[in-house]
Protein backbone atom coordinates (compact mmCIF):
# COMPACT_ATOMS: atom_id res chain seq x y z
CA UNK A 1 0.00 0.00 0.00
CA UNK A 2 2.81 2.59 0.68
CA UNK A 3 4.81 1.95 -1.95
CA UNK A 4 2.01 2.32 -4.18
CA UNK A 5 1.22 5.02 -2.79
CA UNK A 6 5.10 6.35 -3.16
CA UNK A 7 5.02 5.40 -7.11
CA UNK A 8 1.76 6.99 -7.65
CA UNK A 9 3.41 10.63 -7.05
CA UNK A 10 6.59 9.29 -8.91
CA UNK A 11 4.46 8.76 -12.18
CA UNK A 12 2.37 11.69 -11.78
CA UNK A 13 5.65 13.97 -11.30
CA UNK A 14 6.76 12.70 -14.07
CA UNK A 15 3.68 13.94 -16.09
CA UNK A 16 4.67 16.36 -18.24
CA UNK A 17 0.79 17.61 -18.17
CA UNK A 18 0.53 17.52 -14.44
CA UNK A 19 3.87 19.73 -14.11
CA UNK A 20 2.30 21.99 -16.91
CA UNK A 21 -0.80 23.04 -14.91
CA UNK A 22 1.21 22.69 -11.17
CA UNK A 23 3.85 24.88 -12.24
CA UNK A 24 1.54 27.68 -13.48
CA UNK A 25 0.65 27.93 -9.86
CA UNK A 26 4.27 28.13 -8.76
CA UNK A 27 5.82 30.58 -11.30
CA UNK A 28 4.01 33.91 -10.03
CA UNK A 29 4.83 33.30 -6.68
CA UNK A 30 8.76 32.07 -7.89
CA UNK A 31 8.52 35.30 -10.11
CA UNK A 32 7.70 37.50 -7.38
CA UNK A 33 10.00 36.18 -4.72
CA UNK A 34 13.24 36.10 -7.08
CA UNK A 35 12.39 39.96 -8.16
CA UNK A 36 12.30 40.67 -4.81
CA UNK A 37 14.93 38.82 -3.70
CA UNK A 38 17.48 40.24 -6.64
CA UNK A 39 16.10 43.93 -6.50
CA UNK A 40 16.73 43.83 -2.64
CA UNK A 41 20.39 42.11 -3.32
CA UNK A 42 21.50 44.27 -6.46
CA UNK A 43 20.93 47.62 -4.25
CA UNK A 44 22.26 46.26 -0.93
CA UNK A 45 25.48 45.52 -2.77
CA UNK A 46 25.80 48.29 -5.16
CA UNK A 47 24.92 51.11 -2.61
CA UNK A 48 25.21 49.94 0.88
CA UNK A 49 27.66 46.98 1.34
CA UNK A 50 30.82 48.33 2.26
CA UNK A 51 33.52 48.62 -0.09
CA UNK A 52 36.47 46.13 0.06
CA UNK A 53 39.56 47.52 2.21
CA UNK A 54 42.02 46.24 -0.72
CA UNK A 55 39.69 46.08 -3.97
CA UNK A 56 37.69 49.03 -3.00
CA UNK A 57 34.41 49.45 -5.04
CA UNK A 58 35.35 46.46 -8.12
CA UNK A 59 34.66 44.12 -5.09
CA UNK A 60 30.90 44.82 -5.44
CA UNK A 61 30.99 42.52 -8.91
CA UNK A 62 31.43 39.54 -6.22
CA UNK A 63 26.94 40.07 -5.74
CA UNK A 64 26.71 38.64 -9.22
CA UNK A 65 29.92 36.54 -9.86
CA UNK A 66 29.56 33.90 -6.68
CA UNK A 67 25.87 33.50 -6.97
CA UNK A 68 26.39 33.14 -11.00
CA UNK A 69 29.10 30.53 -10.32
CA UNK A 70 27.02 28.85 -7.87
CA UNK A 71 24.30 28.17 -10.00
CA UNK A 72 26.02 27.29 -12.96
CA UNK A 73 27.36 24.81 -10.84
CA UNK A 74 24.16 23.57 -9.40
CA UNK A 75 22.42 23.77 -12.83
CA UNK A 76 25.02 21.16 -14.13
CA UNK A 77 23.94 18.53 -11.16
CA UNK A 78 20.06 19.64 -12.38
CA UNK A 79 20.97 18.63 -16.03
CA UNK A 80 22.84 15.45 -15.00
CA UNK A 81 20.41 14.35 -12.84
CA UNK A 82 17.65 14.61 -15.25
CA UNK A 83 19.55 13.32 -17.49
CA UNK A 84 20.10 10.18 -15.67
CA UNK A 85 16.56 10.13 -14.48
CA UNK A 86 15.71 9.99 -18.47
CA UNK A 87 18.11 7.89 -18.97
CA UNK A 88 17.41 5.06 -16.58
CA UNK A 89 13.65 5.55 -16.45
CA UNK A 90 12.60 6.91 -19.46
CA UNK A 91 10.64 9.29 -17.98
CA UNK A 92 10.05 12.48 -20.42
CA UNK A 93 9.56 15.50 -18.07
CA UNK A 94 13.61 14.15 -17.13
CA UNK A 95 14.25 14.52 -20.61
CA UNK A 96 12.93 17.79 -21.13
CA UNK A 97 14.09 19.51 -18.04
CA UNK A 98 17.87 18.18 -19.46
CA UNK A 99 17.13 19.65 -22.27
CA UNK A 100 16.07 23.35 -20.64
CA UNK A 101 18.72 23.42 -18.10
CA UNK A 102 21.56 23.42 -21.00
CA UNK A 103 20.89 26.75 -22.30
CA UNK A 104 20.82 28.50 -18.63
CA UNK A 105 23.82 26.67 -17.42
CA UNK A 106 25.38 27.94 -19.92
CA UNK A 107 24.14 31.71 -19.73
CA UNK A 108 25.18 31.43 -15.80
CA UNK A 109 28.70 30.36 -16.91
CA UNK A 110 29.08 32.78 -19.42
CA UNK A 111 27.90 35.81 -16.74
CA UNK A 112 30.64 33.95 -14.08
CA UNK A 113 33.55 33.94 -16.47
CA UNK A 114 32.24 37.49 -17.85
CA UNK A 115 32.35 39.67 -14.34
CA UNK A 116 35.19 37.23 -13.46
CA UNK A 117 37.03 38.27 -16.29
CA UNK A 118 36.29 42.44 -15.46
CA UNK A 119 36.36 41.76 -12.02
CA UNK A 120 40.32 40.51 -13.07
CA UNK A 121 41.60 43.72 -14.93
CA UNK A 122 41.34 45.83 -11.53
CA UNK A 123 42.26 42.70 -9.22
CA UNK A 124 44.88 40.89 -10.82
CA UNK A 125 45.80 43.49 -13.82
CA UNK A 126 44.39 41.13 -16.35
CA UNK A 127 40.95 39.96 -17.94
CA UNK A 128 42.14 36.20 -18.32
CA UNK A 129 44.27 33.86 -16.48
CA UNK A 130 44.82 29.85 -18.01
CA UNK A 131 44.42 28.82 -14.58
CA UNK A 132 42.77 25.63 -13.06
CA UNK A 133 39.51 27.62 -11.87
CA UNK A 134 39.03 29.70 -14.79
CA UNK A 135 39.96 26.78 -17.25
CA UNK A 136 37.78 24.45 -15.63
CA UNK A 137 34.67 27.04 -15.60
CA UNK A 138 35.39 27.35 -19.16
CA UNK A 139 35.20 23.39 -19.96
CA UNK A 140 31.78 23.73 -17.94
CA UNK A 141 30.67 25.87 -20.53
CA UNK A 142 31.61 23.78 -23.45
CA UNK A 143 29.97 20.83 -21.81
CA UNK A 144 26.98 22.95 -22.19
CA UNK A 145 27.61 24.13 -25.41
CA UNK A 146 27.84 20.40 -26.42
CA UNK A 147 24.72 19.28 -24.80
CA UNK A 148 22.59 22.13 -26.77
CA UNK A 149 24.41 21.10 -29.98
CA UNK A 150 23.79 17.22 -28.72
CA UNK A 151 19.99 18.21 -28.89
CA UNK A 152 20.06 19.51 -32.21
CA UNK A 153 22.28 16.58 -34.06
CA UNK A 154 19.58 13.66 -33.98
CA UNK A 155 16.45 13.61 -36.42
CA UNK A 156 15.05 11.64 -33.11
CA UNK A 157 14.54 13.09 -30.28
CA UNK A 158 15.32 10.24 -28.06
CA UNK A 159 18.93 9.57 -29.67
CA UNK A 160 19.04 13.31 -29.01
CA UNK A 161 18.33 12.85 -25.37
CA UNK A 162 20.03 9.29 -24.84
CA UNK A 163 23.65 11.15 -26.10
CA UNK A 164 23.07 14.70 -23.70
CA UNK A 165 22.51 12.61 -20.77
CA UNK A 166 25.52 10.30 -21.50
CA UNK A 167 27.95 13.47 -22.33
CA UNK A 168 26.03 15.48 -19.04
CA UNK A 169 27.01 12.86 -17.15
CA UNK A 170 30.26 12.12 -18.19
CA UNK A 171 31.30 15.59 -17.79
CA UNK A 172 30.23 14.69 -14.27
CA UNK A 173 34.00 14.40 -13.63
CA UNK A 174 34.66 18.12 -14.37
CA UNK A 175 32.54 19.50 -10.98
CA UNK A 176 34.85 18.13 -8.62
CA UNK A 177 37.46 19.69 -10.61
CA UNK A 178 35.92 23.40 -10.01
CA UNK A 179 35.60 23.10 -6.88
CA UNK A 180 38.63 21.88 -5.74
CA UNK A 181 41.43 23.77 -8.50
CA UNK A 182 41.92 26.48 -6.09
CA UNK A 183 43.31 24.13 -3.17
CA UNK A 184 44.65 21.90 -5.76
CA UNK A 185 46.60 23.74 -7.94
CA UNK A 186 48.33 27.61 -7.42
CA UNK A 187 46.28 30.28 -8.74
CA UNK A 188 45.36 33.72 -8.07
CA UNK A 189 42.00 32.94 -7.98
CA UNK A 190 40.68 33.21 -4.05
CA UNK A 191 39.74 30.15 -2.34
CA UNK A 192 36.00 29.52 -1.17
CA UNK A 193 34.55 32.42 0.51
CA UNK A 194 31.68 30.60 1.55
CA UNK A 195 31.84 26.99 3.30
CA UNK A 196 29.29 24.58 4.89
CA UNK A 197 31.89 23.61 7.22
CA UNK A 198 32.73 26.77 8.48
CA UNK A 199 32.16 30.33 9.39
CA UNK A 200 32.09 32.48 5.80
CA UNK A 201 35.45 34.44 5.80
CA UNK A 202 33.45 37.64 5.55
CA UNK A 203 32.33 40.12 7.26
CA UNK A 204 28.57 39.91 8.08
CA UNK A 205 27.80 43.52 6.35
CA UNK A 206 28.87 41.94 3.08
CA UNK A 207 28.07 38.88 3.18
CA UNK A 208 24.46 39.32 3.93
CA UNK A 209 23.67 41.15 0.71
CA UNK A 210 25.99 37.75 -0.91
CA UNK A 211 23.21 35.70 0.76
CA UNK A 212 20.66 37.38 -1.11
CA UNK A 213 21.96 37.17 -3.88
CA UNK A 214 22.43 33.59 -3.86
CA UNK A 215 19.15 32.82 -2.79
CA UNK A 216 17.62 35.53 -5.43
CA UNK A 217 19.38 33.83 -7.76
CA UNK A 218 18.18 30.03 -6.96
CA UNK A 219 14.77 31.40 -7.41
CA UNK A 220 15.74 32.86 -11.02
CA UNK A 221 16.93 29.44 -11.92
CA UNK A 222 14.12 27.41 -10.64
CA UNK A 223 12.00 30.45 -12.46
CA UNK A 224 13.71 30.13 -15.76
CA UNK A 225 14.24 26.45 -16.16
CA UNK A 226 10.17 26.60 -15.41
CA UNK A 227 9.42 28.91 -18.18
CA UNK A 228 11.92 26.81 -20.30
CA UNK A 229 10.06 23.57 -19.78
CA UNK A 230 7.08 24.70 -20.15
CA UNK A 231 7.35 25.44 -23.83
CA UNK A 232 9.21 22.09 -24.00
CA UNK A 233 6.69 20.51 -23.00
CA UNK A 234 3.89 22.24 -25.56
CA UNK A 235 5.98 21.34 -28.32
CA UNK A 236 6.83 17.86 -27.59
CA UNK A 237 3.08 17.23 -26.28
CA UNK A 238 1.73 19.64 -29.59
CA UNK A 239 -0.11 16.44 -30.87
CA UNK A 240 -2.05 15.43 -27.44
CA UNK A 241 -5.54 16.69 -26.63
CA UNK A 242 -5.03 18.67 -23.73
CA UNK A 243 -2.75 20.92 -25.62
CA UNK A 244 -5.32 21.15 -28.17
CA UNK A 245 -8.21 22.35 -25.37
CA UNK A 246 -5.45 24.83 -23.72
CA UNK A 247 -4.17 26.49 -27.26
CA UNK A 248 -8.61 26.79 -27.91
CA UNK A 249 -9.02 28.19 -24.77
CA UNK A 250 -6.54 30.33 -25.73
CA UNK A 251 -7.14 31.76 -28.94
CA UNK A 252 -11.18 32.25 -27.94
CA UNK A 253 -11.50 32.63 -24.06
CA UNK A 254 -15.42 32.41 -24.12
CA UNK A 255 -15.53 29.37 -25.87
CA UNK A 256 -14.31 27.60 -22.65
CA UNK A 257 -17.26 28.10 -20.60
CA UNK B 1 23.92 53.34 5.18
CA UNK B 2 24.54 54.14 1.47
CA UNK B 3 28.24 54.29 0.97
CA UNK B 4 28.62 56.82 -1.01
CA UNK B 5 28.27 61.04 -1.19
CA UNK B 6 26.41 61.35 -4.40
CA UNK B 7 25.01 60.07 -7.18
CA UNK B 8 27.81 60.72 -9.31
CA UNK B 9 30.09 59.55 -6.70
CA UNK B 10 27.65 56.13 -7.05
CA UNK B 11 28.31 56.42 -10.49
CA UNK B 12 31.93 56.64 -10.58
CA UNK B 13 32.78 53.86 -8.06
CA UNK B 14 36.04 55.38 -6.66
CA UNK B 15 37.33 54.76 -10.65
CA UNK B 16 36.20 51.32 -10.88
CA UNK B 17 32.39 52.36 -11.98
CA UNK B 18 33.67 51.05 -15.48
CA UNK B 19 34.04 47.17 -14.15
CA UNK B 20 30.87 47.39 -11.67
CA UNK B 21 28.40 49.27 -13.99
CA UNK B 22 29.63 46.73 -17.05
CA UNK B 23 29.54 43.51 -15.34
CA UNK B 24 26.05 44.18 -13.80
CA UNK B 25 24.40 45.50 -17.26
CA UNK B 26 26.12 42.40 -19.44
CA UNK B 27 24.47 40.19 -16.55
CA UNK B 28 21.13 41.79 -16.20
CA UNK B 29 20.65 41.71 -19.73
CA UNK B 30 21.34 38.27 -20.42
CA UNK B 31 19.52 36.97 -17.63
CA UNK B 32 16.74 39.01 -18.42
CA UNK B 33 17.02 37.64 -22.29
CA UNK B 34 16.70 33.87 -20.07
CA UNK B 35 12.91 34.73 -19.12
CA UNK B 36 12.24 36.49 -21.97
CA UNK B 37 12.96 34.04 -24.69
CA UNK B 38 10.96 31.18 -23.19
CA UNK B 39 7.98 33.51 -23.04
CA UNK B 40 8.48 34.88 -26.67
CA UNK B 41 8.93 31.30 -27.83
CA UNK B 42 5.51 30.03 -25.94
CA UNK B 43 3.20 32.91 -27.45
CA UNK B 44 4.70 31.77 -31.15
CA UNK B 45 4.18 27.97 -30.09
CA UNK B 46 0.37 29.13 -29.34
CA UNK B 47 -0.03 31.43 -32.60
CA UNK B 48 1.89 28.60 -34.42
CA UNK B 49 -1.16 26.48 -33.40
CA UNK B 50 -4.01 28.19 -33.80
CA UNK B 51 -2.93 29.00 -37.54
CA UNK B 52 -3.20 25.14 -37.80
CA UNK B 53 -6.39 24.47 -35.76
CA UNK B 54 -8.11 27.37 -37.87
CA UNK B 55 -7.00 25.44 -40.85
CA UNK B 56 -7.92 22.19 -39.79
CA UNK B 57 -11.33 24.09 -39.30
CA UNK B 58 -11.60 25.46 -42.83
CA UNK B 59 -10.92 22.31 -44.50
CA UNK B 60 -13.70 20.24 -42.50
CA UNK B 61 -16.40 23.13 -43.30
CA UNK B 62 -15.12 22.52 -47.23
CA UNK B 63 -15.68 18.91 -47.21
CA UNK B 64 -19.24 19.53 -44.81
CA UNK B 65 -20.67 21.50 -48.03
Amino acid sequence: MWHLFHWRWFHRLGSPRWFYQASGKWLPWLSLLAAILLLVGISWGLGFAPQDAKQGNSFRIIYIHVPASFLALAGYYVMAIAGAVGLIWKMKLADMVMKSAAPIGAVLTFVALVTGAIWGKPTWGTYWVWDARITSMLVLLFLYLGVIALQYSYSSQEAASKASAVLSLVGMVNVPIIYKSVDWWYTLHQPATIKFTEAPSMHPDMFQPLLVMILGFYCFYAVALILNTRVEILHRERRTRWVHDLVTAQSNPAQLK
Amino acid sequence: MFQFESINDFIQMGGHGYYVWSAYLISLSVLIWLVVSPLQRKRKFIQEMIRQQRREMARQDISNT
